[in-house]
């Protein structure tokens, strides 16, 4: 989160300080962990594919040939992003 | 039958070696029978942090190799008389000894003595997978910096992949004025980043490099805070329950205060 960062900024700068060194340590820490912990295996993306797939199939039909399920990084965040196509929904009832 | 402990850390210079020596040490002097054994092969150092370089005939490799029997290549502590360590080979390189092996040895082991520690090697190649090979638990060393934190969770990833998990941490190197002055992580921001339970936190103490220099672990001295933090591990290593002092190591402002002021300890 940048805003973190930036906030944190601003408010020392508003105390006429400097972010203490820990802070940016961590955030940094945090960074980085985020990047090396998405890219451990290809395991960890299967098994988080079959159990989607387990979920999502009790709302609807999916497609699961056409699945795709990565994480994403850019610079200063990760995101899950998911490509499932829809065959058809399951009728709802909240009986 | 013992229990197996590998000391790893992903990232090196953290305090594998001088863990290993401090927690062999205090737990033979609480009447446990102790085997040490320094898997960093090429590198080895625990034989001098142990003071036991001159006693040095036969190495690990020598064992697993059949050149002779587990009970010739382990050198009697000094101090100690239920501590042993068998010692690494120096002039053979880390391939030399095979995950299999290193399973077989720490089953003997583990018949003998009531704890066995595993010095690791740095890194995450087969040196690593050599020493948590035989290993039931795993004690990660870490210092508060971003580096050190970061090797140790990806050693946390790897433990957990092979089925090992939860490991407990040490952290090594704490500095508590400048915790407090905000220029050092502190445990809890450690402990929410690694999310592991935390065994043990050892301050930075000269008493570490002067015992090191003496080849005494400091553990022996009842002057190093060190000392007194790797007994603290000690105890909880064998099921008691020892709260962790982090601030108080080196005797915080408060602290000082409620002493000046004649409040009651801690
Ligand atoms: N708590 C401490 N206070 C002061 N110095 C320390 C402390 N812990 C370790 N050191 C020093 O840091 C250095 C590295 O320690 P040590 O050899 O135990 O690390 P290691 O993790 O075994 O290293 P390697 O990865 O090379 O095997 C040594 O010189 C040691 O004396
Ligand atoms: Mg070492």
């Amino acid at each position: 989160m940048k805003g973190v960062e930036d906030l944190l900024d601003l408010i020392n700068r508003v105390f006429g300080r400097e972010t203490p060194s820990k802070e940016v340590a961590k955030e940094r820490l945090r960074l980085v962990l985020v990047h090396d912990r998405s890219s451990v295996s290809p395991q960890f993306l299967q098994s988080l594919r079959e159990d989607l797939l387990l979920v999502i199939s009790r709302y609807m039909d999916i497609d699961d040939r056409d699945m795709d399920v990565n994480l994403t990084t850019t610079e200063n965040q990760v995101a899950l992003v998911a490509n499932i196509p829809v065959k058809r929904l399951k009728r709802f009832s909240n009986a | 039958m013992g229990e197996v402990l590998v000391v790893t850390s992903g990232k090196g210079g953290v305090g594998k070696t001088t863990t290993t020596a401090n927690l062999g040490t205090s737990l033979a002097m609480s009447g446990n029978k102790v085997a040490l054994v320094d898997a960093d092969i090429g590198l080895r150092n625990l034989d001098v942090v142990m003071g036991l370089e001159n006693r040095i005939v036969y190495d690990l490799v020598d064992v697993v190799e059949g050149f002779c029997r587990l009970k010739q290549a382990l050198i009697k502590d000094k101090r100690m008389e239920s501590l042993y360590l068998l010692p690494a080979a120096q002039t053979k390189d880390k391939t030399a000894v095979t995950p299999d092996q290193m399973r077989g040895l720490c089953q003997e082991l583990r018949g003998e003595f009531d704890f066995v520690l595993i010095d690791s090697p740095a890194g995450i190649e087969q040196g690593f997978r050599n020493a948590v090979a035989g290993a039931d638990k795993a004690i990660i060393v870490t210092t508060p910096e971003v580096a050190a934190v970061r090797d140790a969770d990806r050693i946390i990833g790897l433990l957990e992949a092979a089925n090992m998990r939860s490991p407990h941490l040490i952290i090594n190197r704490m500095r508590p004025s400048m915790v407090r002055r905000g220029d050092m992580m502190d445990i809890e921001d450690m402990l929410e980043i690694l999310a592991v339970d935390l065994l043990g936190v050892v301050p930075e103490d000269e008493q570490i490099v002067i015992s090191t220099n003496r080849g005494e672990p400091a553990v022996l001295s009842h002057s190093s805070k060190a000392g007194e933090a790797y007994r603290d591990i000690t105890r909880r290593l064998q099921g008691e329950v020892v709260p962790i002092q982090p601030l108080a190591l080196d005797g915080g402002i408060f602290q000082r205060l409620r002493k000046i002021m004649g409040f009651g300890q801690n």
